[in-house]
């Protein structure tokens, strides 16, 4: 599976590492949710961090779709409120 | 954000539909590509000049607020209470607007860094996209034209619609700094932080302390004249005297001359 961070880059994930993301993602909605900012940045810049941690990074001259994409580092919950899938931001 | 990487691709499919010869769409999309990287580029020394200028403004308030310590410190000496409080009481004002620049300053950095790394990243997947391009066109069949061309944009119009809101957000945000730069820059120019290059008119503090400093050394010109003209008899000891009582008197007004320039 290959992800997108926006702004960034796209790393590439086996099913197990997708798993443990998707914890992270189900925080990042609740968080949303909440409507508490600090909360919410908290939240996404953890699962940021999972990605870019537990990733490998596709070459840059590599030229692939992502599956998924997630909103840039700095986004606010307004930025990211109308990306949001019924999932989530990580399907399934 | 699925939703904008697909409406681009619907785009770069529509594009592809139309052309005569699909292969032209390939040379279309590599035009694009080649100036959406010019637009990085660009945003990267937008964001870099605002940069520079952030950087001269925090340096203009530094001398600025130094130049307020050393007034502060001034009255102080002369027993103006008054005017120290006034001077520490801009200085810390200015220090509002120094933290502000800070901040600023660091977010500015950030964004160089990343649109520096996303350009990069374009470039290296623009020339595979060149490869792809000319491989492609050097074997193609018209029998396989739509689906392996097709193909050939897998990757790029993703990475291109990324990098394109990448510079869009910077410049939005050069934008909103750059308009709070120009309110500084008008601070400083209206004199509400007065100009430390020497241009404009001293400011209030720094004249009463001119006109205090000059008071003293017309005083002390005067003193040294009436004792010349009561002592005249003996004009050797008084001299000597005159000299003693000047020296001293010299000094507060040089200070402030070597503190403003």
């Amino acid at each position: 599976m290959i992800i997108r961070i926006m702004g960034e880059g796209q790393w590439t994930f086996d099913d197990t590492g997708v798993e443990r993301l998707n914890e992270l993602d189900a925080k990042v909605e609740s968080a949303v949710d909440s409507g508490d900012d600090a909360t919410f940045a908290a939240a996404l810049s953890e699962l940021l961090d999972a990605v870019r941690a537990e990733g490998t990074p596709v070459p840059a001259e590599e030229l692939v779709d992502s599956d998924l994409i997630l909103p840039p580092s700095d986004s606010t919950i307004d930025d990211v409120q109308h990306l949001l899938a019924d999932d989530g931001l990580i399907p399934g | 954000m699925k939703r904008m990487g697909m409406v681009f691709r619907a785009k770069a499919n529509k594009a592809l539909d139309r052309a005569e010869d699909p292969r032209e769409t390939l040379d279309y999309s590599y035009q694009k590509q080649l100036e959406l990287l010019q637009k990085v580029r660009r945003g990267v020394a937008d964001v870099a000049t605002s940069r520079k200028r952030l950087e001269l403004q925090m340096n203009q308030l530094q001398q600025q607020s130094d130049k307020l310590q050393g007034q502060a410190q001034k009255a102080l000496e002369m027993n103006r209470e008054d005017l120290a409080r006034e001077a520490l009481t801009r200085r810390s004002g200015l220090h509002e607007q120094q933290t502000g620049l800070q901040q600023q300053h660091a977010a500015l950095q950030a964004e160089e860094e990343k649109l520096t790394t996303a350009s990069q990243r374009l470039q290296a997947k623009v020339e595979s996209f060149r490869t792809r391009k000319e491989s492609l066109k050097a074997t193609y069949t018209a029998a396989e034209a739509q689906t392996k061309i097709g193909e050939a944009f897998s990757g790029i119009s993703e990475e291109m619609s990324d990098v394109g809101l990448a510079v869009q957000r910077a410049e939005d945000k050069t934008a909103s700094m750059q308009a709070r730069a120009g309110a500084i820059d008008e601070l400083i120019a209206s004199g509400a932080l007065e100009d430390v290059s020497g241009t404009t008119p001293q400011d209030d503090i720094a004249l009463e302390l001119d006109r205090m400093s000059s008071g003293s050394e017309v005083e002390g010109e005067l003193a040294a004249m009436k004792a010349q003209l009561s002592g005249s008899g003996t004009p050797k000891e008084i001299s000597g005297e005159a000299v003693g009582a000047e020296a001293p008197t010299e000094t507060p007004e040089q200070k402030p001359e070597g503190e403003q320039s």
